[in-house]
């Protein structure tokens, strides 16, 4: 199984600057597919790009320049150096790359674990690489598998019990604040992809208002037009504290947005009705002594890991028992793919036609009894002359090598159109 | 008459003892149970309080045991209210095992009816009685709704989501509970002060005597509806409110206790064991 190949960055290797830097929109995933599948060392491939993470699981022929390629198409496309990301690199090979993309859906290498919107998301990348033609045989078997792996880690296991990622945590947190997040005004400071994320969660819970306030303007405005709220010019942030009940805010601003006095003011002509700040930039955009003033709450993305953590521990048990899952599928999916070699399926596709030949034969040979030994010798070997000549090109283009085509393909082909079981 | 104080005080502790597990275990029918236990308990505790009445002719108020009892009782009722029409099933914790308290020091103090001086029946003196303390019984649960609000409060600005965070309910509807606590309060105990004028204009010849009593009822009344003022016009809520309704019923305590032990005036039989 040493031709599956997943190379890739997440928030354990790397910090968020670098993956925000990485970060792959769905127009670039694109092109990164149709380049990537160009490469004669890769016969298919799938990207995946979150806040998180971003991964490409290929097929390979060789694995050493294929490495290659993803790497530089990387340094070319964001304009980054090698060496500013290779640390952060890791490859997994074989056994290795898919126990990983099962941990990957099942949620367990989240930075949340459990949070359930990576099996989204690893969906959405395998339509981006099904409508681009990358993923053949073995990719779409193994996200197939990946998908009902991750459904049964999910049903079978306590690890999405609770409210586990971190927009799942901002907003049991606002409701302790408010009770209901029904009719709540959400202010939301910067366009990000996670801020957009946390508003979906939020108008799940039919908040009201949304005002969206950004710094190059029309990105606020289309991001408002997205969730028919209204967008503000950043200097109006401060005035519109006074009608926001939630504040979500994720810009790359160097310094806090939004200041302890600011707020300090604006709680007096809301009548000190709570408000509550999500801040998930990082560094942080919303100066933390404002948790100091009365019916003020903020909470930065530390805080909210640090709620989560404390269901983490809970779940230990279960991740237990979703490694087993896991390691079980894997081993399952192995086999699968061991069966897709080369040699294995030419033995039994020759097997199967020297069975049906030499049964034929003897079936014949029964009502021709005057035929000497030497008669039915020749016959013999005109059935193993026939056989051979017939199985010459079949064989030649599997045995063949280094041309680009997607030999697991035909494997697969031959093994359906023969029924053979070469496992 | 004994045995039903018996049975109340054994229902109210084991509804508190069963607000109490459900505080640690988390377990909804828990609170049901203890739910019904003090509505039970409420039961035998009015029927006693009826049957009292009929015996004697006054409602049994005249000494710190009767008084204890009918808090206790007036703090059941307030709970078992707020319950139903906030749902806030954990302020059981702290109402449930107040009023055993209050019950088992009333039973534990002297049975003897204080001699009944200058008292007359008269509907004025019903409701000034069960205003007052109706209206105190709500008082005290603001008081339990400020704590539970501290707490959580607590829980959510320091970040430490233990204990409290998943068993106490949103700020908002303790807040909201303790505001609507509190208006009732007033309003009851405004009520209380004006039927309490009333009587004493009928009996006394007047409205105000400067009795201690009725000076601290004056200083709780002016403490709640500044409490409110400052709510309707600033917006006091959450924090500050949750801490004046604790002081708040600092004051009603030592109104309700303090006085009579300190100070001497009209309203001292009926606390005095």
């Amino acid at each position: 199984m040493n031709d599956i190949v997943l190379i890739g960055l997440n928030h354990k290797t790397a910090p968020v600057e670098l993956r925000e830097c990485i970060a792959f929109s769905p127009e670039e995933i694109a092109i990164g597919l149709d380049r990537l599948i160009k490469s004669p060392h890769i016969n298919e491939v799938l990207l995946i790009s979150t806040c998180n993470r971003v991964e490409v699981l290929m097929k390979v022929n060789e694995i050493a320049p294929a490495i290659k390629t993803v790497t530089s198409f990387i340094s070319e496309i964001k304009n980054i150096s090698l060496r500013q990301f290779e640390n952060a690199l890791y490859v997994h090979e074989g056994d290795k790359a898919v126990q990983h993309i099962f941990r990957v859906a099942s949620s367990l290498d989240s930075m949340v674990v459990g949070e359930p919107q990576i099996l989204g998301q690893l969906k959405a990348a395998y339509q981006l690489a099904t409508t681009n033609k990358t993923s053949g045989v073995v990719l779409n078997r193994l996200l197939h598998k990946t998908f009902a792996v991750a459904k049964r880690v999910r049903s079978e296991t306590g690890i999405g019990n609770h409210a586990v990622s971190i927009s799942y945590a901002a907003i049991e947190l606002g409701r302790k604040i408010f009770g209901s997040l029904e009719g709540k005004t959400v202010l939301l400071i910067g366009a990000g992809e996670m801020a957009e994320l946390a508003v979906e969660h939020l108008i799940r819970h039919r908040t009201g208002d949304l005002i969206v306030s950004n710094r190059t303007f029309e990105h606020g405005v289309e991001l408002a037009q997205k969730f028919n709220g209204k967008a503000i010019k950043f200097e109006e942030i401060i005035d519109s504290l006074k009608l926001a009940d939630v504040v979500i805010s994720s810009t790359g601003s160097p310094n806090y947005i939004v200041s302890r006095k600011q707020v300090k003011e604006v709680m007096k002509s809301r009548r000190n009705r709570s408000i509550f700040f999500i801040d998930i930039a990082v560094p942080r955009d919303i100066d933390p002594d404002i948790n100091r003033i009365n019916n003020a709450y903020v909470y930065d993305i530390d805080d909210l890991k640090g709620v989560i953590n404390e269901n983490v521990e809970d779940r230990k048990k279960e991740a237990i028992k979703s490694e087993r899952i896991i390691d079980e599928a894997v081993i399952n999916f192995k086999k699968w793919n061991e069966s897709l070699a080369v040699v294995p399926t030419i033995v039994e596709l020759r097997k199967k036609v020297e069975t049906i030949a030499q049964a034929e034969l003897n079936k014949t040979l029964q009502d021709l009894s005057h035929l000497s030994a030497h008669d039915c010798e020749a016959l013999n070997r005109m059935i193993s002359a026939l056989i051979n000549k017939i199985l010459h090109d079949p064989t030649m283009l599997l045995k063949s090598t280094g041309s680009h085509w997607n030999k697991s393909s035909y494997l697969d082909l031959i093994q359906k159109l023969f029924k053979l079981d070469p496992r | 008459m004994e045995t039903l104080t018996n049975i109340t005080i054994f229902l109210y502790m084991i509804g508190a003892a069963g607000y109490l597990a459900y505080l640690f275990i988390q377990k909804d029918y828990l609170q049901k149970i203890g739910c019904c236990l003090l509505l039970s308990g409420f039961v035998f505790h009015s029927t006693s309080i009826v049957y009292g009445f009929f015996q004697s002719g006054h409602i049994p108020v005249h000494n710190l045991n009767e008084t204890l009892s009918i808090a206790g009782w007036a703090i059941i009722g307030v709970f078992l209210w707020v319950q139903y029409k906030f749902h806030l099933k954990i302020l059981g914790v702290y109402a449930a095992p107040l009023a055993a308290f209050a019950m088992v020091m009333a039973s534990q103090l002297s049975r003897e009816p204080a001699p009944i001086k200058n008292v007359f029946n008269s509907v004025w003196l019903h409701i000034h009685i069960f205003a007052v303390f109706i209206g105190e019984a709500s008082f005290a649960l603001a008081c339990g709704l400020g704590i539970l609000y501290l707490l959580q409060e607590h829980t959510i600005k320091a970040k430490s989501h233990g204990f409290f965070y998943k068993r106490l309910p949103s700020l908002e509807l303790l807040d909201l509970a303790g505001y609507t606590c509190i208006i009732a309060g007033f309003l009851l105990l405004t009520l209380g002060l004006i039927t309490g004028f009333v009587y004493a204009k009928s009996i006394w010849g007047r409205f105000w005597s400067w009795d201690p009593k009725e000076v601290w009822s004056g200083i709780t009344w002016l403490l709640y509806a500044a409490l409110l003022h400052q709510r309707l016009v600033v917006g006091w809520r959450g924090r500050k409110s949750a801490v004046m309704a604790i002081l708040g019923f600092i004051v009603i305590l030592f109104t309700f206790l303090g006085v009579n032990f300190l100070l001497t005036g009209h309203h001292e039989e009926f606390t005095r064991w």
